[in-house]
């Protein structure tokens, strides 16, 4: 069964007088399960695939199957509501709710779903074991690092126990060791929990994580490969 | 449900506290003007007291009663018994704090030299004193000892127009209830000061039952005024005393009796509101500009919020929570800082000079600032409507920002 499914996605932009072409008839499924990069240079399309499967943005045509959700036949609240409950998301940057602490930063989406506070507590404090941030969770993330604060954002994505996890270039903004370290992290989660992570990169050192590398270019998926995944070097 | 309103709550309070100058500054903004609403009610309330108590006096009293036909013809042929009965009860019963029963009839009053139309009250001087209607100075002789006393005491305006003075013979005359003519010579025993020098010009005090005799009016009055020493609440008790005076009586409160002291009761009231209406809206300028400044500095924030999934609504509640903690912590400092300037002011505020006009007015040469818990809830509830209808725009301009949008603003 397929976590993700897209079908004939479109998108085009207006800049000015110019029309960019963002997707362009882009099909593409993904397994549960799976370990998967979309690489390509800048303007390729890739974060706008990854935001059309998050529900973020909305395709001019096409459609898109995430779980049992089928994206372009729901409304805007019922899209958020489902990026609440179902998704994980980790930005490349301004991640993090500055006023919260790491650990509320973590329990932010289980608090808007309106988890009681012992579950959120517990499942908090887990999480942020299991990303290596014990002892940090009442820090602001004006007092962490920038790889700290990226794993504070995994550990908020994965939180929730989602089936996916969407990665907008989480690497973009952290030294070789941190964005090793949170590579890492990812192929654990993958690995041990079975949650889907779709990555947008154009880091190649991202790229050797992944088992399934999908290449876009102009919008359309050139491209689309599996391979033996491999680390980086540190 | 409790959950999700904690966490809009921790973010509202906190998110208040990020630019603690721009903080202060609008809570110290919203403090002054919650201060000036107040502190300018208090003394409008002073004012309004001040004049109302006045002309109150002259009036005598909250409520009169009378004979239904006494007020279109103020005649001894229109008086009343004393009150007995239903009534006299309810004339002892709180809220009720005095009452006095008068004659007061149309007549003239005649000197050596010269004579003029004044209104005549004969007064039992203590019920008069417990109802506050009694002239405040008397500047020769003394006033009336009690209902039968034989004196009379006129103002000193009206001695000076009738070139006669203290100990002199007056002649004063009236209708009897026949259409005769009632008179009686009277000696002048006091001369009074009033603020008004109208007041000093129309009224001329004798004893009640000295009066009665001269008019053949037996034990019969023309009115009985009735006080509770709080204008404001006149509305609420004297119904009580309608239907205890039977069908046979009229019984107004004051605000029909003297409709323009009335009506200058409810300009004040709405000039209030007004006044706080227009401070709040300068203020609130200056709220916008704090919300917009503070959306405006968190677009990526709430693009981030909106991106994983918040809705709409918790991030207009989260705005909006902001504004009334801030409105609020104005409140509390503006209404602290207005009661201990009003209570600092409780001995009064000399105007004397400005208030030269005034005393035309029926004002004194002291403004006494008066504090009310209505003025307070009024200011509060301009302030907290206000407040969260001039914070609505930018707040919901915030929760419809563009999620994408928002995280790619530079």
């Amino acid at each position: 069964m397929s976590a993700i499914s897209c079908r004939n996605l479109c998108k085009t932009f207006r800049q000015g007088e110019e029309v960019i072409i963002g997707l362009d008839h882009v099909n593409l499924d993904i397994k549960e399960a799976s370990f998967v990069c979309l690489s390509g240079p800048s303007g390729s399309g890739k974060t706008t695939l990854l935001n059309a499967m998050g529900g973020l943005d909305t395709p001019d045509e096409g459609e898109i199957t995430v779980g049992a959700y089928r994206l372009e036949r729901m409304s805007k609240g019922e899209l958020a509501d489902m990026r609440l409950r179902s998704i994980g998301f980790v930005f490349q940057a301004y991640n993090l709710i500055p006023v919260l602490s790491a650990q509320e930063n973590v329990e932010f989406v289980m608090q808007v779903q309106g988890l009681p506070a012992a579950e959120r507590h517990s499942r908090a404090q887990q999480v942020l074991a299991e990303v290596g941030l014990t002892g940090l969770e009442t820090r602001l993330p004006g007092d962490m690092s920038g790889g700290q604060q990226q794993r504070v954002a995994v550990a908020r994505a994965i939180a929730n126990q989602p089936a996916l996890v969407l990665a907008d270039e989480p690497t973009a903004n952290l030294d070789t060791r941190a964005a090793a370290r949170l590579m890492d992290l990812f192929v654990t989660l993958n690995r041990e929990r079975g949650i889907t992570f779709v990555i947008a990169t154009h880091d190649v050192r991202v790229m050797g994580y992944a088992r399934r590398l999908v290449s876009m270019r102009d919008g359309l998926i050139v491209a689309d490969e599996q391979q033996e995944p491999h680390t980086m070097e540190v | 449900m409790r959950a999700s309103a904690g966490i809009v709550a921790t973010l509202a309070w906190r998110n208040l506290w990020r630019n603690r100058r721009r903080t202060f500054i609008m809570l110290l903004a919203i403090a002054i003007g919650v201060w000036a609403m107040i502190f300018m009610s208090a003394l409008m309330r002073g004012m309004t007291d001040e004049m109302v108590a006045n002309g109150l006096r002259n009036l005598p009293g909250e409520v009169q009663v009378h004979h239904l036909r006494y007020r279109a013809d103020p005649s001894v042929v229109n008086s009343m018994p004393l009150p007995a009965g239903e009534l006299a009860r309810e004339l002892e019963r709180p809220p009720v704090r005095a009452w006095s029963a008068r004659v007061r009839v149309p007549a003239v009053i005649a000197s050596e030299r010269d004579s003029r139309g004044v209104t005549l009250l004969g007064v039992d001087p203590r019920a008069e004193q417990a109802l506050g209607s009694l002239p405040q100075t008397i500047i020769a002789g003394r006033f009336l000892r009690d209902e039968d006393d034989r004196g009379l005491v006129i103002g000193a305006k009206l001695a000076q127009r009738l070139e006669t003075g203290l100990g002199k013979r007056v002649v004063v005359m009236s209708q009897d209830p026949d259409n005769n003519i009632a008179d009686r010579g009277m000696r002048i025993v006091g001369i009074y000061r009033a603020r008004l020098q109208g007041t000093e010009d129309q009224f001329v005090y004798a004893g009640r039952s000295p009066m009665q005799e001269m008019l053949g009016i037996g034990p019969l009055v023309s009115e009985v005024a009735v006080t509770a020493h709080d204008y404001r609440s006149v509305a609420n008790w004297y119904p009580r005393l309608a239907t205890a005076a039977g069908e046979d009586l009229e019984v107004m409160p004051w605000t029909e009796l003297d409709t323009f002291l009335a009506s200058y009761l409810s300009v004040q009231d709405g000039f209030a509101l007004i006044f706080m209406v227009v401070v709040f809206l300068v203020l609130s300028f200056g709220l916008v500009n704090t919300l917009a400044m503070a959306v405006f500095e968190r677009v990526r924030e709430i693009g981030l919020m909106q991106a994983l999934g918040m809705p709409p609504v918790m991030i207009l509640g989260q705005l909006l929570l902001e504004s009334l903690y801030l409105l609020v912590l104005g409140l509390l400092l503006g209404n602290l800082l207005a009661l201990v300037s009003i209570k600092s002011l409780e001995d009064g505020i000399d105007i004397s000079g400005v208030a030269q006009g005034m005393e035309m007015m029926g004002m004194g040469t002291t403004l006494y600032p008066v504090l009310a818990l209505q003025d307070m809830a009024m200011s509060t509830a301009v302030v907290i409507v206000l407040g969260l209808l001039a914070s609505l725009l930018p707040a919901w301009r915030a929760a419809q920002l563009d999620p994408i949008r928002a995280l790619n603003t530079n």
